[in-house]
C-alpha cells in the first residue's frame, strides 16, 4: 500500500465525516459506493472536491466520478495519471 | 368536534428527561447552554449521523423516541417549527464561502443548511411521503406547527401527526447574540435567572417532539386543545387577548389549574409574564421553565412536554415552580411565550 | 362558488417592478436573465434574473428612513404588497389581516454583508436578528401593521406555495378571514455559491425540459396574493379561486429528486383529489422546471403517471425570472392567475428539443387560449414537493 493509498484514505475519513472509521478499516478494492463502504451521491460531490482541492484535478463531468471513485485503487490510479499537485 | 390527543413525548435540552423523577437540575454558569448528551448512536445509523448537526441529531432522535411511546410506525404527517434552523451547517458553508472568496466549496454544509433539512431528514428516515412542513417564525415557529396539526385533523384525512420544535447554537451566529444584547452581558447561573434583574436572556438549545392523535390510548398524556399566535401585543391588550382565547375554547381564566410562563429573566420583557403573575393568574400555580432549560426560538415545545408531563403524572417538581401556591389534579394548562416582546403564543391542553 | 378567492396581488421579480411590467415581458417573450451587478459576487460568469434594483433605490421609493434594518428580501416583499394593497380595494389593511411569508434564505444577505463587521462595528448589529427567516417577515408585517397571525414557512424552493395551501386552509377552517400569503427571496452569494458547489447551475440562460439542459439560474423576487373569505368579498373582483393544493414529501434523498417523481405525484394526486377534479379537467401546467438534469426528468416522469398520454399544455416560466427560490411558488401563482385572467399561456423560453426519456414538448411560444383551471408545482429541497390548483372565478 503506497502512501498515496493511506493519504486518500485519510483524506476521506475527514472530508466525509467518517467519524469512527479507521484508515486500515478501508480496504484498497472494496467497493466506495453501494454495497461496500455505502457512500451516497453527496458523497461523490465531495470527493470530486477533494480531487481538485488536494490533487488539483478538475472534473468537468460529474459522471465520469463513477468509474474513478469506484475504489481506493481506482482512484489512486486516476491520481496518479492526472494530478497536478 | 373532534379531539387531538398528545400519545408520545420525547425531549433533548439542557435539563435530563427524568427531572420529573431525579428533581436534580443541571446547572450552567457562562449563559448559553448545551443541549445534554444522549445515544444517538442507539436509533440513528452511523452514516446518517455523520452529516447531522445537533438540530437534525436532536429532532430525529426525539421524532422516533416519541413515535415509538405512540405506537406509531410512519405518521401521516411531520411539522416542525425551528426559529433558527440548521445554523451550524448554515454558519460553515458562510464561514467556507467566505473565507476561500468564493472559491472551491464543500457542498454537505449547504445541502444541510436549509431551516426545512430536520423535517426532510426525519421524512427519509422513516420513509414518510406525508405532509411536511417547517414553519421559521421566532418563538411563534412551534406554535405555528401545532396551528398546522390542528387544521390538518380538521381534514379528517390524517389520523397521525408528528409534531416538534427544534433549535441549535452555533459558534459565531450564538456569538453574535451576545453582542446585540439578547444574551445577558454578565455570565449567571441559569437558577438565578429570574432574580439578575438585567437585560438580555441565557440561549439554549433542545428538541422536544409529539406524537398526536385523532385516537386516545394507553400512553395519552394530554389533550391538545387550541393554539394561538399574535404578533404584536400591547401590554394593556394581554389580559383580553388570553380571555379571547379561552373564550373562543368556551372557558375563562378561572378554570386554568396551571399557567406555564416563558419568563426568560430579561427585564425588558418579563413584564409580560409578571402582569399575568400578578393579575390573571395571580392564584394559580404558575411555572417557569427557562431557568432550567434556557431560552430559544422553538423553546414552547419543552413547555409543551412539560406541560403534558404534568397532566398525565399529576405532579408538578418544585424545581419548576414559580410560586407556592399548589394544583393537586391539574386539567387545564395554559403556555404562554414572547420573545423581544414580539411572536406570542398561547397553547391550551387538557388532562386526559 | 367552490375555492378560495384572490382578491389582490402584487410583484417584483428580474420582469418587472409591478404585475404591469411583467404582464408585458410574459407577453413578449423577455426575459430578465442577466450577470450579477448588485450582488456583489465573484461568480460573474453565472447568469441570474436580478431585480436591477439597489436597496437605497427600493428604499428610496418606499421613503424609508436611512438608518432602517430592512433586509433585501423585506424591502422587495414591503414593494410587492405596496401594489397588492393597491389593487385589493383596502387603503390600509384591515387588523383581523394574516400574513403567511415564504422564504428560504430570509435575511442571510446581511449576516453575509457584515459577518466579520458585527465583532467591532456595533452599527451593524442591527442585523444580527435578520439570520432568521422570522425576522424579515416581522419587519414587513411591521410596516404594514399587521399584528395578528403573522408567521414564515421555510421549506426551500416550496415555501410560498405552502404559504398559499396554508392561507387557503385558514380561510377555508373560519380561522382566518383576510390573509396575505406569498414569499420574498433576494440573491446571495450564500445561494449563488451553494447551488454552484451543487454543480446545478448553468453558465447559460436555463432551458428547461430541454434535452441538453445543463442547470438552472438562480433569481429574487417578492410576490404575494390576498386571500378572502366568502363573506367580505361582496362586488370585490375576484382574480382567481385556489380550489386544491397538496403537500408529499419525495423521502428519497435531501437535494435530487427521485426517478419516479413520488412526491410530485403524490402532491399533484393530492390537489386534484382537494380540488374535486379529474386530470382531465386541467388546462395548463405551470411546471416547476428548473433546468436541472434530475427535475425535468423526475417531474417528466411524475406528468406521466398522472396524466399518460394527455399531458395539457405546460411550461416553466423560470426562464424568465429565474429560479427565485423561497418566492417562486408565488410568483408563478400569480402567472397562473394572469393566465386564466387573460385567456394566454405564457412559454418556456430556450426550448429547442425534447428529452429523450420522455418525448414531452412544453409550450415555446405566447399563445392566446380560454384557460379555466391551471395546476403548479413547486418542489424544494428536503424532498418537499407543493401544488396549487387555480380556477377562474364565474
Amino acid at each position: 500500500m503506497s502512501d498515496l493509498h493511506t493519504e486518500l484514505k485519510k483524506s476521506i475519513i475527514e472530508q466525509l465525516n467518517l467519524e469512527d472509521m479507521e484508515v486500515s478499516e478501508i480496504e484498497n478494492d472494496e467497493h466506495l459506493f453501494g454495497d461496500g463502504l455505502g457512500l451516497d451521491s453527496i458523497d461523490a460531490l465531495e470527493l470530486i472536491v477533494l480531487l481538485e482541492k488536494d490533487y488539483g484535478i478538475k472534473l468537468t463531468d460529474p459522471n465520469q466520478g463513477k468509474e474513478i471513485f469506484n475504489s481506493i485503487n481506482t482512484m489512486v490510479d486516476f491520481i496518479e495519471k492526472n494530478r497536478t499537485r | 368536534m373532534y379531539k387531538i390527543y398528545i400519545n408520545g413525548i420525547s425531549s433533548v435540552s439542557p435539563q435530563s428527561e427524568d427531572i420529573f423523577e431525579n428533581d436534580f437540575p443541571q446547572t450552567y454558569n457562562e449563559n448559553i447552554l448545551p443541549a445534554r448528551n444522549v445515544d444517538y448512536k442507539a436509533l440513528i445509523k452511523p452514516m446518517m449521523l455523520r452529516r447531522m448537526s445537533k438540530a437534525v441529531k436532536m429532532g430525529l432522535y426525539c421524532s422516533k423516541k416519541a413515535l415509538q411511546e405512540a405506537g406509531v410506525i410512519k405518521p401521516g404527517a411531520i411539522l416542525l417549527g425551528t426559529g433558527q434552523g440548521c445554523m451550524q451547517d448554515t454558519e460553515k458553508f458562510m464561514s467556507n464561502m467566505l473565507e476561500n472568496e468564493e472559491g472551491l466549496l464543500s457542498p454537505t454544509s449547504f445541502i444541510q443548511s436549509t431551516h426545512n433539512t430536520v423535517a426532510g431528514q426525519i421524512a427519509l428516515d422513516l420513509k414518510c411521503k406525508g405532509h411536511n412542513m417547517t414553519f421559521t417564525q421566532n418563538s411563534a415557529s412551534f406554535e405555528t406547527a401545532l396551528l398546522d396539526a390542528i387544521l390538518l385533523f380538521g381534514d379528517r384525512e390524517i389520523q397521525e401527526i408528528l409534531v416538534g420544535g427544534v433549535d441549535e447554537t452555533s459558534r459565531e451566529f450564538t456569538g453574535f447574540q451576545r453582542l446585540d444584547g439578547q444574551i445577558k452581558e454578565k455570565y449567571i447561573q441559569n437558577l438565578d435567572l429570574f432574580a439578575s434583574g438585567t437585560t438580555g436572556t441565557i440561549i439554549s438549545e433542545s428538541a422536544a417532539f409529539f406524537s398526536l392523535s385523532s385516537e386516545s390510548n394507553a400512553s395519552t398524556y394530554a389533550e391538545l386543545k387550541d393554539v394561538q399566535i399574535i404578533n404584536r401585543v400591547e401590554k394593556s391588550e394581554l389580559n383580553s387577548k388570553i380571555e379571547e382565547f379561552l373564550f373562543r375554547n368556551k372557558m375563562v381564566p378561572s378554570q386554568i389549574d396551571v399557567v406555564i410562563l416563558g419568563k426568560n429573566g430579561d427585564s425588558r420583557f418579563d413584564h409580560y409574564y409578571e402582569d399575568l403573575q400578578q393579575g390573571l393568574f395571580s392564584k394559580k400555580c404558575q411555572v417557569g421553565f427557562k431557568h432550567l432549560v434556557g431560552d430559544n426560538n422553538s423553546i414552547s415545545s419543552y413547555a409543551c412536554w412539560l406541560a403534558s408531563k404534568i397532566l398525565k403524572e399529576k405532579k408538578i417538581p418544585k424545581i419548576f415552580k414559580l410560586n407556592t401556591i399548589n394544583c393537586n389534579t391539574p386539567r387545564n394548562i395554559l403556555i404562554y411565550n414572547q420573545y423581544l416582546g414580539r411572536n406570542h403564543g398561547l397553547i391550551l391542553l387538557k388532562s386526559h | 362558488m367552490r375555492g378560495v378567492a384572490v382578491t389582490g396581488m402584487g410583484l417584483v421579480s428580474a420582469i418587472g417592478n409591478n404585475i404591469g411590467e411583467t404582464h408585458d415581458s410574459l407577453k413578449s417573450g423577455k426575459d430578465g436573465i442577466s450577470s450579477p451587478e448588485i450582488l456583489k459576487t465573484n461568480l460573474q460568469e453565472l447568469p441570474v434574473g436580478e431585480i436591477k434594483l439597489s436597496n437605497s433605490q427600493i428604499s428610496d421609493i418606499l421613503k424609508l428612513p436611512e438608518c432602517h434594518s430592512f433586509t433585501r428580501a423585506a424591502l422587495l416583499g414591503i414593494l410587492a404588497i405596496k401594489e397588492l394593497l393597491s389593487n385589493s380595494g383596502y387603503s390600509k389593511f384591515p387588523e383581523d389581516t394574516g400574513f403567511i411569508s415564504g422564504t428560504s434564505i430570509g435575511g442571510s444577505d446581511k449576516t453575509e454583508e457584515h459577518f466579520y463587521d458585527y465583532k467591532d462595528h456595533p452599527e451593524y448589529r442591527k442585523y444580527i436578528q435578520a439570520q432568521h427567516p422570522g425576522f424579515t417577515t416581522g419587519k414587513i408585517a411591521e410596516y404594514y401593521d399587521l399584528k395578528g397571525v403573522v408567521t414564515t414557512i421555510s421549506t426551500a424552493c416550496s415555501s410560498s406555495a405552502n404559504a398559499i395551501m396554508m392561507g387557503a386552509r385558514m380561510i377555508e377552517s373560519g380561522k382566518l378571514k383576510r390573509v396575505i400569503v406569498g414569499g420574498s427571496d433576494c440573491l446571495t452569494r450564500f445561494t449563488l455559491n451553494g447551488f454552484n458547489s451543487l454543480k446545478i447551475l448553468s453558465n447559460e440562460k436555463s432551458k428547461a425540459f430541454d434535452k441538453n439542459r445543463n442547470g438552472l439560474n438562480l433569481g429574487e423576487a417578492g410576490a404575494y396574493i390576498m386571500l378572502e373569505a366568502e363573506e367580505l368579498i361582496r362586488d370585490k373582483r375576484v382574480l382567481g379561486r385556489i380550489l386544491g393544493y397538496g403537500n408529499a414529501n419525495d423521502a428519497f434523498h435531501q437535494t435530487a429528486s427521485s426517478e419516479n417523481g413520488e412526491g410530485a405525484y403524490l402532491a399533484i394526486s393530492q390537489a386534484l383529489n382537494k380540488a374535486k377534479l379529474s386530470a382531465r379537467e386541467i388546462d395548463f401546467i405551470n411546471a416547476h422546471g428548473t433546468g436541472t438534469r434530475n427535475n425535468d426528468l423526475s417531474e417528466s416522469v411524475a406528468l406521466k403517471r398522472i396524466f399518460g398520454d394527455d399531458i395539457p399544455d405546460f411550461s416553466s416560466t423560470k426562464a424568465f425570472t429565474g429560479h427565485t427560490l423561497g418566492a417562486a411558488g408565488a410568483v408563478e401563482a400569480i402567472f397562473s392567475l394572469l393566465a386564466i385572467q387573460n385567456s394566454e399561456l405564457y412559454p418556456n423560453l430556450n426550448f429547442n428539443s425534447e428529452m429523450l426519456e420522455t418525448e414531452l414538448t412544453p409550450i415555446s411560444q405566447f399563445q392566446k387560449k380560454e384557460i379555466n383551471t391551471v395546476l403548479s408545482n413547486s418542489f424544494g429541497f428536503g424532498g418537499n414537493c407543493t401544488s396549487l390548483i387555480f380556477q377562474k372565478d364565474v
